[in-house]
């Protein structure tokens, strides 16, 4: 095994080492903060003393080998964990500095500004498309027709499904296919405008020309939102991401730069993982 | 040994085994269907000359009339089942889909274990029992017996039906709904009503129409509960604040009488309940169909 050559040294990046505010691989501020995360599964570490910022308008990938903890990871970060009661949570989860895991805090308030797009497509079966896009608004209590179409069309646009689905609008969403239902799920999760949008492997049940068509929309949404995207893919990971994140056993091993972190990796299990010699 | 003759007769065997078990089920279901054909070709036999016109616009009144040939039947008994019937699916599907809401979606509820129990006591418990527990709560307060009475019997039936049928509808549904239900910021409640249960639908109403029909066939808790009435009360209310006659107990005491033409009208009121409690279930059944279909 090689030395790690000195000049790279600097990136590398500690639990306790990482100094949020001038975080030095971005430039934008930092949306969300973890800070001494342990995740447990009864009394299975889940993730273990996990520190990390996650900045605005910019991509962070969590990659690592199964089992790792990265989706464990990202659904802390809106709460998802809240219905399973073996799961106990301790450190913070910042959001714009405050705690979303203080107790003043509604999980439901969290959720309509960290939305959250899952590994396999999740449109709710009874709805028609429009109804799954605004699901979201409707079911609060928004009624005003004309906001809700203009809501539906814009996220059914950044989600690059309007073109394909606009005559038929009113169809169930179920008899999309598996592509076109993921990318319903992306428009679900638009629809209500979050800050932050988590995404657990969205692309990893569909084909080559929908995931790209899945990464192009990221690159769009990158602009105006900050993503969170844990991904077993690493080619995947490199291209869209800005910052990587790589866990391994539930720890993080190391954070940066998704091209420093692919090309000169500091810590031995990083090379390891993405050379391919295990995960 | 060559090994393909082995191949080969092993293969026969397997044929043999399979046949042989496939046997063993068509003759189980056999079995099975033999009773229900007695039963149901027995009953029209006796009933069917029973049931005509008179049978559906008169009540029954005394023995006398239908000894002397006078026009009688079980208007009221239909119409009273009706009532009782709808007054007990009232009461059973809110505590019943409640309950089942309960035990699926808030699976960590401290009290869902002791609500189980109760649920399962409440099923095997014997109907007539139910009767009772309705007779203590409603006859003797009320100081009468009445069709509200029979409708709280029988909802007891339904209850621990209706809240298994939910618990196993919801629970059908993919976690990963709620899921995405919350993850757009739709709060629990919400989530439940609006993504979970419409998705449950087919299941949900199959399990009512079963619990439904189930209630529809018991005569026991009726007895000293809504207790019977030869006549059709003057006013509507008489059938939810007095006594009412119902199918299943009209069909029993029928069957007790010593007067032979009442002995056909008890046959044909047991068409009745037949082709009705059989109605309900074709339709479960063809509700299930169509959800198989859709997915």
């Amino acid at each position: 095994m090689e030395k790690i050559p000195e000049k790279n040294k600097e990136i590398i990046i500690k639990n306790d080492s990482i100094d949020m505010a001038n975080c030095p691989t971005c430039s934008t501020k930092v949306r969300i903060e973890a800070k001494n995360l342990t995740i447990k599964y009864g009394k299975e570490f889940g993730v273990k003393n996990v520190s990390v910022p996650i900045h605005d308008k910019n991509v962070t990938a969590l990659i690592g080998p199964s089992g790792c903890g990265k989706t464990t990871f990202l659904r802390c970060l809106n709460r998802m964990h809240d219905l399973n009661k073996k799961v106990s949570i301790s450190g913070q989860v910042l959001l714009d500095g405050q705690d979303i895991y203080d107790s003043k805090v509604n999980p439901v308030n969290i959720r309509r500004k960290i939305g959250m797009v899952f590994q396999k497509p999740t449109p709710f079966p009874t709805m028609s498309i429009y109804d799954n896009v605004v699901a979201g608004l409707k079911l609060v209590g928004i009624r005003n027709k004309s906001l809700l179409n203009e809501v539906c069309e814009k996220a059914l646009t950044q989600a690059a499904l309007f073109d394909e689905v606009k005559d038929r609008l009113k169809s169930p969403g179920g008899s999309l296919s598996g592509g076109q239902q993921q990318r319903l799920s992306i428009a679900r999760a638009l629809a209500i405008e979050p800050e932050v949008i988590l995404m657990d492997e969205p692309t990893s049940s569909l084909d080559p020309k929908s995931t790209l068509k899945i990464e192009d929309l990221i690159f769009e949404l990158k602009k105006n939102y900050s993503i969170v995207i844990v991904t077993h893919n690493l080619p995947q990971a490199a291209r869209v991401s800005d910052c990587s994140i790589f866990m391994y056993l539930g720890e993080l091993i190391e954070y940066g730069k998704t091209e420093k972190l692919f090309k000169n990796p500091s810590d031995k299990r990083t090379e390891e993982y993405i050379t391919g010699k295990f995960g | 040994m060559n090994i393909a003759n082995v191949k080969q007769k092993s293969l026969k065997q397997r044929k043999i085994k399979d046949n042989f078990m496939v046997g063993l089920l068509y003759l189980s279901t056999l079995i099975v269907i033999t009773p229900l054909i007695i039963i149901i070709s027995y009953v029209i036999y006796n009933g069917i000359n029973a049931l005509n016109w008179d049978f559906f616009v008169h009540e029954l009144g005394s023995p006398t009339r239908a000894m002397q040939g006078r026009p009688t039947g079980l208007v009221h008994t239909i119409l009273g089942t009706a009532v009782v019937d709808t007054l007990a699916l009232l009461i059973a599907l809110p505590v019943g889909v409640g309950s089942g809401i309960l035990l699926s979606e808030y699976p960590d509820n401290k009290l869902n274990p002791a609500l189980r129990i109760i649920n399962d006591t409440l099923n095997g418990m014997p109907a007539i029992l139910k009767g009772l527990l309705a007779f203590a709560l409603i006859v003797k307060p009320m100081g009468t017996f009445s069709g509200l009475a029979g409708g709280v019997a029988l909802a007891f039936v339904m209850i621990p039906i209706i809240a298994r049928a939910t618990e196993s509808a919801l629970m059908n549904i993919p976690w990963s709904i709620r899921e995405a239900g919350l993850a757009i910021g739709l709060p629990r409640w919400r989530v439940i009503m609006s993504t979970v249960i419409p998705a449950a639908k087919t299941g949900l109403v199959t399990g009512f129409l079963i619990a439904f029909a189930r209630a529809v066939g018991e005569a026991a808790p009726l007895m000293f509960t809504s207790f019977g009435n030869n006549y059709l009360p003057k006013h509507w209310t008489g059938m939810i604040f007095g006594p009412v006659d119902t199918l299943p107990q009209r069909l029993y005491s029928l069957a007790i009488s010593p007067y032979k033409e009442w002995h056909a009208m008890g046959w044909a009121a047991g068409i009745i309940l037949l082709v009705f409690v059989i109605t309900l279930f074709i339709f479960a059944r063809v509700l299930t169909a169509e959800k198989k279909y859709e997915s």
